[in-house]
């Protein structure tokens, strides 16, 4: 894998490539709460919706946003599990 | 209104009866919006649609300045109109700035006082409040940035005409007849004197040569008369429909888990409302409630045609799916107020048990 930004690499991650909005929120959502905390999530979601909600949704839940680059030409969000 | 249909089928820059008859009725509806808007008659000109107004404000406002320079400076959540408007300018070899907003939907004055005080700015663009949100915008320090720093600021006040006052300072508004419950086909330009604008359309007489072609004289008639009784009771629908706004900014997030109510809660106008519920689908909620008899409108990519979340929920940083934009108008009941909050938390957990997303 190929990342244009320099960064920990993540513990895990949840392809949602071609999924439209609720759906990567959702798949983020699940996946992080089975990780233990501490843990970085990255999501690969390339609709534009994520790019508003995913940063939201860390908000709204009290989680932290590492991280948001470019891998292999789409959209990757990096999500630390904070509690 | 009887007059205008009858003579209404006359062109008001002819000569015969009719057409002279047709010439009273125009320049009334002009004066009589002209005192609404308190500007001079000679300053406001009919236009076939409030966007029609919108990219004429724009694109002749910027014209009329191309020596000042080809920037235009506007706020991150101005309506389609404007920016599409501006998208033009930039096809043609212009910049655009825009200003943020901060989370609540509310211009960044800094921000904006940097970007008018810029060299090469022609012409500022505010919406007076923003129409997805209803966060009410601080137009009058804007436009004492703007004239600081000798930049015309055109105001597109289609969400505020017949509403709530519009702050004044600005040179250059829009408005549009069926927002404030008039007919559609109608909108409102306002040139303010001595400011520098120039018609972006080939030349053409009518409306002191800012609008070409013969005006909708029994819909202009019709929308003047909507104006007046719209801003006649402006004040007393604002405080009946305040409070319901405000029950629904309080009941939602405390009946519905997981939900963001968007928008300033005190600085706002009076009728509209906006929140987004996490997990869910924004088409299937709007239809679930379409179903119910409720008409509402959505800022969620999915239910646009461009498959892009509202520019102005992205430009705020709040959620964008599971999104609903409440407008309440001169109909909307107390009672059904309350059949929707009653309704929605059932719908809401209905489409998130379908989903599987409880407890998420």
């Amino acid at each position: 894998m190929r990342t244009e930004s320099v960064g920990t690499p993540p513990d895990e991650v949840v392809d949602c490539l071609g999924q439209r909005c609720p759906l990567p929120v959702i798949a983020a959502a699940r996946r992080l709460v089975a990780l233990p905390v501490g843990a970085v999530l990255r999501v690969l979601a390339d609709d534009p919706a994520a790019a508003v909600d995913i940063p939201a949704w860390c908000r709204m839940r009290g989680q932290e946003l590492v991280a948001t680059s470019t891998v292999d030409g789409s959209p990757a969000y990096d999500i630390r599990r904070v509690h | 209104m009887l007059a205008a249909l009858e003579d209404g089928w006359a062109d008001p820059a002819k000569l015969y009866s009719q057409a002279r008859r047709a010439r009273q009725l125009l320049d009334a509806a002009r004066a009589a919006a002209a005192e609404v808007l308190r500007v001079r008659p000679d300053e406001l000109s009919f236009t076939p649609s409030g966007t029609a107004a919108a990219h004429a404000a724009v694109l002749g406002g910027l014209a009329g300045r191309r020596r000042a320079g080809s920037t235009l400076v506007h706020s991150a959540i101005e309506h389609s109109a404007v920016l599409h408007a501006a998208q033009r300018h930039v096809t043609a070899g212009g910049t655009t700035t825009s200003v943020p907003v901060d989370r609540a939907g509310r211009l960044d004055l800094d921000a904006w006082s940097a970007a008018v005080a810029a060299p090469g700015v022609a012409l500022a663009a505010l919406i007076s409040a923003s129409h997805e949100v209803g966060t009410l915008q601080p137009v009058a320090e804007a436009a004492r940035a703007c004239d600081a720093a000798g930049v015309p600021l055109y105001v597109d006040a289609a969400q505020s005409v017949g509403r709530v006052p519009v702050p004044e300072g600005w040179s250059v508004l829009s408005a549009s007849a069926h927002k404030w419950g008039g007919p559609p086909g109608v909108g409102i330009l306002v040139v303010r004197k001595g400011t520098r604008w120039e018609s972006p359309y080939p030349a053409d007489d009518r409306e002191a040569g800012r609008v070409p072609g013969v005006p909708n004289l029994p819909a202009i008639v019709a929308a003047v008369a909507a104006l007046r009784a719209a801003t006649a009771e402006a004040e007393a629908e604002a405080a009946r429909l305040a409070p319901l706004v405000e029950r629904i900014r309080t009941v939602v997030p405390a009946t519905v888990p997981d939900v963001e109510v968007v928008g300033d809660p005190v600085d706002r106008l009076p009728h509209l409302v906006t929140f987004s519920c996490l997990y869910v689908d924004g088409e299937a909620l709007l239809h679930a409630l379409d179903r119910r008899g409720f008409a509402v409108s959505s800022g969620s990519s999915c239910t646009s045609s461009t498959l892009r979340p509202s520019h102005v929920l992205e430009a705020m940083g709040v959620l964008s799916h599971g999104n609903i934009r409440i407008s309440l108008h001169r109909d909307s009941t107390e009672a059904e107020v309350e059949r929707f909050l009653a309704e929605l938390p059932g719908i809401v957990a209905a489409l998130r048990a379908e989903a599987g997303v409880v407890g998420l």
